[in-house]
């Protein structure tokens, strides 16, 4: 009988998948053409990014990048659609320092060149921890920079550090717990009644410094930078008081940074903006006046510091009761309990928060502009009265707006980065 | 006894205030309040007497006379002869319109950008990315100058609609025009109209009353009918069908009374240099509204996409595992958790929209700001008065909306036990 079962004993050689299944043509029907309602929505964004880029793409490609006035750009395009970029080649310079007198743009250039030196020791681990000297001393450094004048106005406001720690020291064997406090109320008091004469005297004496600039020349995107780093570097501090005074036990202390706090998010910046421009001389001693730039930066540090310290309260809030209590049980004190444990805990918790919030203040640093600062906003306002470039405005739009997306954009990968490097738990 | 020897031995000593914790907090506390209160003595010192130096007293008086300039956009009767605290009533209606306006918008653009950046559609996905980074990005303020130019550069002019090669039409079937000094848009008309009624302050339109109340009563029919359903289902296990009831105790009265009231729209039409007819709405409105809207849109995009995420994929399988069809699940067991992450941070999101109203400023559009704190105050020179005033009117905007979004967060909060 013959055998009729059939044995197979060599593999088949494997075969290459469906087309429908593999390459690009798989990918298409994951991503793109799913269903029919994705199949839809494909088709309707496709024809979306489409009209845009008919739209814009000409505008792109013709664009003139050297011309004198909008008449000259349109005489170049002829008739063509065309972006007209010769305003930014034209006046660039200016959107970035304002009316800063042209032959110092060495000053705030290097001021802001210095500003990576001071930040890096505190943004990367990588660098020599010496190098925080450098971003303690930067402030008054800037300062000088920018503003000129002696320099021993930075130099002896930063004596008040010196002049704190001394008294806190000398303190410390007597009166122990009296001794934080007057290393508050020791510079404080050095600021107010002695850093002035000093200065006058030694500037008197040693006359050193650099030409004065008024704040009035101010504008551009120097004066976003400096108004956006100041407030960002004082409201952090600022904003960890705040949170810890309202999570306070000390009923006052809380009850007035509760009503501090939602008094400032309850009302716009800009009111309160008007407030440095308009009220200040209202609620100061008659005869002060100081600078509009400083105003603008104390009020956009506490409208940060108040959002901060709720950013702050819910990282503190996430921190389980567990730890506070395993600080009282070592024995810490309050602030070294805050300091050594819980803060630095809270903090990273809160990083997406507080990077927000800088990122927030930074693109509020454009509503100056109201109180008259001449901020790139303002400037593209500028130019435009100009007889050259009157008429122009999506250039100039785009360039700004390129240019807070760039700073923005960098800070919330920076923050990104910083949730990685800080992780500690094995997800 | 060992327990107590800190207390009882020797009695009170001066040092205690501060080397005792049981005093320390009270120590700290008067000295805070002291340093608290002799900070605000000194400022309201410096204020009383910069205004006597200055010759000025503070009162509101201001308030009452006339105010003696236009605003373009008014929801209740106002004429220059008008009041300054009637000009501040339509300052801050204009506010609270545009806000409420950007907020409903937003969300809509929020829920949507959330969504399709989640999509699996990648050209969908990606584009969402880009609008959300792109806008979340760039200031608020260029986003709202921007949309101006568009409005006031971009768009046609009135005269580009006329005659026979004209350049422009209108859209939407003959109904919207968009020209470059604003939007007209139908307006809702009744022949046998009921009139206003006034109540002191402003006019009140008697079509508008009658069409909410007969609204919401078809609302209350229709909560009624599928409670009963709900009731018929918890006995019998079938759920009657209730959509046609639905439907008609929503619709049915209200058409009635459209009929009865006359109702038909008015359409904008070319007439001389300009539209006439329909509901006006200005540049700086539009500007205001949808620079706003798509800027917290991006914001409100990243919550809900964050509240989506944050369902945990089990509860859609357990939901699914329970035989409950996709329409339910999301209903019943994604969006009360979803909601839950998502609705606290759109309250400040809503707050945001109603500060940021006050750029208006940029565009010339009459809110708050542009009269009480714009021209009242140029006017009457009363910056203190008129600054503390609209902070105030701000500072109670903002409570309000954050107590009634907490009552709702209330409501949806996990109840634990």
């Amino acid at each position: 009988m013959e055998e009729s079962r059939f044995v197979r004993t060599e593999m088949l050689a494997p075969q290459a998948p469906p087309l429908g299944e593999i390459g690009w043509i798989r990918w298409l029907r994951d991503n793109l053409f799913s269903s029919w309602l994705n199949g839809a929505l494909t088709l309707l964004a496709g024809a979306a990014v489409v009209w845009l880029a008919a739209g814009i793409g000409p505008w792109f490609a013709n664009a003139v990048w050297n011309a004198g006035s909008l008449a000259e750009c349109r005489e170049i395009l002829a008739g063509a659609e065309g972006a007209c970029f010769a305003v930014i080649h034209d006046r660039w310079l200016q959107l970035l320092f304002g009316f800063y007198p042209d032959t110092l743009y060495w000053r705030p250039t290097l001021a802001f060149l210095l500003l990576f030196v001071a930040l890096a020791p505190a943004l990367f681990p990588a660098v020599p921890r010496r190098l925080l000297w450098f971003t303690a001393v930067y402030p008054g450094l800037a300062y000088l920079l920018l503003w000129g004048g002696t320099i021993w106005g930075p130099l002896v406001a930063l004596a008040g550090v010196p002049v704190g720690v001394a008294a806190f020291l000398a303190l410390r064997p007597a009166l122990p717990l009296l001794a934080p406090a007057a290393g508050l109320v020791a510079p404080v008091l050095w600021w107010l009644l002695a850093a002035g004469p000093v200065a006058g005297l030694l500037a008197a004496a040693l006359p050193w410094g650099l030409a004065p600039v008024g704040s009035a020349k101010f504008g551009g995107f120097m004066l976003s930078i400096i108004i956006g780093i100041t407030g960002i570097a004082v409201s952090l501090p600022l904003g960890i008081l705040l949170a810890l005074g309202r999570k306070s036990d000390l009923f006052l202390v809380k009850t007035i940074c509760v009503g501090f706090i939602e008094f400032i998010r309850g009302v716009p910046l800009i009111t309160l903006l008007f407030t440095a421009s308009l009220l200040l001389n209202y609620f100061l001693p008659p005869g002060t006046d100081f600078d509009i730039i400083l105003r603008v930066v104390i009020m956009v540090t506490l409208f940060a510091a108040a959002y901060m310290a709720e950013v702050i309260r819910g990282g503190l809030a996430a921190i389980p009761r567990g730890q506070y209590e395993a600080a009282d049980s070592l024995g810490l004190d309050y602030w070294k309990a805050m300091r050594l444990i819980v803060l630095p805990q809270a903090l990273k918790v809160a990083i997406p928060g507080i990077v927000n919030t800088f990122i927030g203040l930074f693109k509020d640093t454009t509503l100056v502009v109201f109180i008259g600062l001449l901020d790139p906003i303002g400037l593209s306002t500028a130019i435009r009265a100009n007889t050259d470039w009157n008429g122009i405005y999506w250039e100039l739009f785009l360039f700004i707006g390129a240019m807070f997306f760039v700073f923005c954009f960098l800070m919330s990968r920076y923050s990104m980065h910083l949730e990685r490097r800080l992780k500690t738990d094995h997800r | 006894m060992a327990i107590f020897s800190d207390s009882t031995r020797g009695g009170f000593r001066l040092g205690m205030l501060i080397y005792d914790t049981r005093y320390r907090s009270l120590t700290i506390q008067v000295g805070f309040l002291f340093l608290a209160m002799a900070g605000a003595a000194w400022l309201v010192d410096n204020t009383v007497e910069n205004l006597r130096a200055l010759g000025k007293d503070f009162n509101y008086g201001f308030l009452g006379t006339r105010a003696g300039y236009d605003i373009n956009q008014r929801f209740v009767a106002y004429s220059s002869d008008s009041t300054h605290g009637q000009a501040l009533l339509v300052g801050l209606l204009n506010t609270l319109f545009l806000a409420a306006i950007a907020c409903a918008l937003a969300t809509v653009v929020g829920v949507l950008a959330g969504i399709g950046r989640l999509s699996r559609n990648w050209i969908v996905a990606r584009l969402m990315t880009v609008y959300i980074e792109t806008f979340r990005n760039i200031p608020v303020l260029l986003w709202i100058i921007v949309m101006m130019a568009i409005m006031t550069e971009a768009m046609p002019a009135p005269s580009a609609f006329r005659g026979e090669d004209a350049t422009a039409s209108m859209i939407l079937w003959d109904s919207v025009a968009i020209t470059n000094r604003g939007v007209y848009i139908p307006e809702p008309l009744f022949t046998r109209g009921l009139g206003d009624l006034d109540i002191g302050v402003f006019l009140v339109s008697l079509d508008l009353v009658a069409v909410l109340i007969v609204g919401a009563a078809g609302i209350y029919a229709h909560l009624i009918i599928t409670r009963h359903a709900e009731a018929v289902q918890n006995a019998t296990g079938t759920r009657p069908a209730t959509w046609w009831k639905s439907l008609a105790v929503l619709l049915l009265p209200l058409l009635a009374l459209l009929w009865a009231l006359g109702f038909h729209p008015g359409w904008p039409e070319l007439k001389g240099f300009n539209f006439q007819g329909g509901i006006y709405m200005r540049n700086s409105l539009i500007a205001m509204w949808l620079a706003l809207s798509v800027y917290t849109g991006a914001f409100i995009a990243e919550i809900v996409r964050a509240g989506i995420l944050a369902v945990s994929r089990g509860q859609t399988e357990a939901a699914r595992a329970l035989g409950l069809r996709p329409g339910p699940t999301t209903r019943l067991v994604i969006l009360p958790q979803a909601l839950r992450v998502i609705i606290p941070p759109l309250i400040s999101q809503y707050l945001n929209i109603t500060k940021n109203t006050s750029l208006a400023l940029a565009v010339g559009y009459m809110d708050l700001r542009s009269t009480l704190g714009g021209i009242t105050l140029n006017q009457t020179g009363r910056e203190l008065e008129a600054m503390m005033l609209m902070m105030l009117i701000y500072l109670v905007l903002s409570l309000i909306i954050s107590a009634a979004m907490n009552l709702y967060n209330r409501s949806v909060r996990l109840k634990e036990r």
